[in-house]
């Protein structure tokens, strides 16, 4: 047998250059393993993403007649808070009154809304920050120093645009994807 | 156990001859716990954190274990299966506080192991190992104690849960996809607290392991002393048992009373009461704080409000966070000085004073609400926190003139008798 040569002489079937039958089906053996172990790695770590139940997600319908101006409401749209505020005059115009290039993350009431319905604010209410519901929708809640909402948990401060004015998230609230069915009824998603 | 000094393990029956040959475990606790281990002679009370964290550590796998017999890890069940624990199990009340009010111990004994071995230099060579094994066992901790307190799916749990897997969220580009994969969905709900369960139930199991590998790492250059110099010979040491087992079973004691009273008088001093409310992802806590051991961290999250060479605070507050304890993986090559003890070092004695005294504010502060003075405090407690191991102690180490040392640990404990006397 071989193997009783190769305790002597290690390179006894080596090709010309160097390389040995049974370094080849090493490597080739190792690398089979190795992409066999990867491949079981991607069900594992996979699993964790959301599920199909999770995921489907039927888009929205909210009746929006019943707000009265300078109220707003609390729903859930994809298991998260969605504010829907009914601004006043009063609030459109400061939020228009703001210098956009002194804010953080610059954007106009107008292009937070939709064209004709400017009176109308729809965004997430999950804190860019951490992910906290911010306070302002609910009657009584406290609404911050400028008007809007303001996050109990690490005190981050919107206005009247939901646009991030002071603390430390970094981001204006989301405005998810909609559209106006009718004058009041919104379709979210 | 390889240092010169160990005592080697001689069976003398012949049942534990035939044992140790073929699965030398006897041998293996005799190096770890019995006379094997010869011990410096002079180590402190300071020198019981380490033995009271294993007891709680066992603490919390019994009563756990107990626990996750009664407990469903259901979004639709689980408060009401802590609640069913709680008043209907049999002495279903007592393993939960014991539980609950286990992990606050653990982490107490914890801080003062931690604390004990940055004013004794337990850190520096040869012992490197055992401190980097620590940190690990302590970073373990956290994420079990976070994901604990996750499970009775009470306001707090909940919110807790979304504000921690939201400091994944300020990671770029990858942040929300891995916050996303975290959770299982978009906020937490049954699949993150399905696999928050599990991994509660797991880590324990892997704290141990890691314990395993931090007794064994400081049993090679054997423990560290009150004097910081190196055992000289068997004239500086004395056998674990008997003499360390009863010091310990004194700590021991001293511990237990501190927990039953903890545990019997004041079960939710500790605790949250927005807890004892059912999960609801609609309406956040006025005023929301992680248990008390997280708050010093806590703090440091917070102290970060604007950005800063457009580098969102939010990332900013947790690369702090998170470097905050990362940071200590570094200490043994930080401070340079070749003198351990801190009672040789009255420079670095001040400047100790000064660390516990911050990481006690920054406590403070990460308990307070997000508002000033509070915040203002956190900046300044959290620049010191970072100044004083990458710029105070490495400065400390270079010019300051330490007192002499003892000449062994033998004379180090004879003086003390002396001037006792």
């Amino acid at each position: 047998m071989a193997t009783g040569e190769q305790a002597i002489d290690p390179h006894a079937d080596a090709s010309e250059d160097g390389v040995r039958r049974r370094d080849f089906i090493n490597i080739a053996a190792v690398s089979f393993a190795g992409v066999g172990a990867a491949s079981v790695l991607v069900p594992l770590v996979n699993q964790m993403n959301p599920s199909a139940d999770v995921l489907a997600e039927a888009s929205i319908e909210v009746d929006i007649s019943a707000i009265a101006v300078g109220q707003a409401i609390k729903t859930i749209f994809r298991k998260q808070p969605l504010f829907v505020r009914h601004l006043t005059a009063k609030e459109i115009a400061a939020a228009d009154a703001v210098n956009i290039s002194e804010l953080r993350d610059p954007e106009t009431l107008a292009q937070r809304t939709k064209e004709g319905h400017k009176q109308w604010l729809i965004t997430m209410g999950v804190c860019t920050h951490l992910g906290c519901v911010p306070l302002g929708a609910g009657e009584g809640e406290i609404k911050g120093a400028f008007g809007g909402y303001f996050c109990p948990c690490h005190g981050s401060t919107y206005d009247t645009a939901a646009r991030i004015r002071k603390g430390p998230a970094p981001k204006n609230l989301l405005v998810p994807e909609y559209v106006f069915n009718s004058d009041t009824v919104i379709k979210v998603g | 156990m390889s240092f010169p000094w160990a005592n080697h393990y001689e069976p003398k029956h012949p049942l534990m001859q035939w044992i140790d040959q073929r699965l030398p475990l006897p041998r293996f606790v005799y190096g770890a716990v019995g006379a094997g281990y010869p011990v410096p002679r002079n180590l402190n009370y300071w020198w019981n954190f380490g033995v009271l964290s294993g007891v709680a550590l066992t603490i919390q796998l019994i009563t756990g274990i107990v626990l996750a017999m009664h407990y469903a890890s259901n979004g639709a069940l689980a408060f009401d299966s802590v609640e069913h624990i709680m008043r209907d199990v049999n002495s279903g009340w007592l393993l939960r506080y014991a539980h609950a009010n286990g992990a606050s111990m653990f982490f107490i004994v914890v801080y003062i192991h931690i604390f004990r071995g940055l004013f004794f230099g337990s850190y520096k060579a040869p012992r490197e190992m055992v401190w980097l094994l620590g940190l690990v066992i302590f970073l373990l901790m956290m994420a079990t104690a976070f994901m604990g307190y996750v499970l009775p799916w009470g306001q707090m749990s909940f919110w807790g849960a979304k504000v921690i897997t939201g400091l994944f969220g300020a990671i770029p580009l990858v942040g929300e996809p891995i916050q996303t994969w975290l959770l299982g969905g978009f906020a937490p709900d049954n699949a993150a607290l399905n696999r928050f369960f599990s991994l509660h139930y797991l880590l324990p199991f892997v704290i141990a392991a890691v314990v395993i590998l931090h007794i064994w790492a400081l049993h090679i250059p054997g423990s560290s002393n009150p004097a910081g110099v190196e055992v000289k010979g068997p004239q500086d040491t004395l056998p674990f048992h008997p003499y360390y087992t009863a010091k310990d079973g004194f700590g021991l004691g001293v511990f237990l009373i501190a927990f039953a009273l903890l545990l019997f008088f004041a079960p939710n001093a500790l605790g949250h009461p927005d807890n004892y409310i059912p999960a609801n992802p609609l309406s956040t806590p006025a005023h929301i704080v992680p248990e008390w051991y997280f708050w010093p961290f806590y703090a440091i999250l917070r102290a970060f409000t604007v950005d800063i060479f457009g580098i969102p605070a939010k990332l900013l507050g947790v690369v702090a966070m998170f470097g905050s304890i990362i940071l200590l993986f570094f200490l043994p090559w930080l401070d340079n000085s070749p003198v351990r003890s801190g009672h040789y070092r009255p420079l670095f004695k001040s400047f100790f004073v000064l660390l516990c005294i911050d990481v006690l504010i920054l406590g403070y502060c990460g308990g307070a609400p997000a508002a000033e003075p509070y915040v203002m405090i956190s900046q300044v407690a959290a620049a010191y926190y970072f100044a004083h191991f990458l710029i105070v102690l490495p400065m400390v180490a270079r010019f300051e003139k330490p007192l002499p040392l003892p000449g062994s640990i033998t004379e180090a404990v004879l003086a003390k008798n002396t001037i006792a006397a």
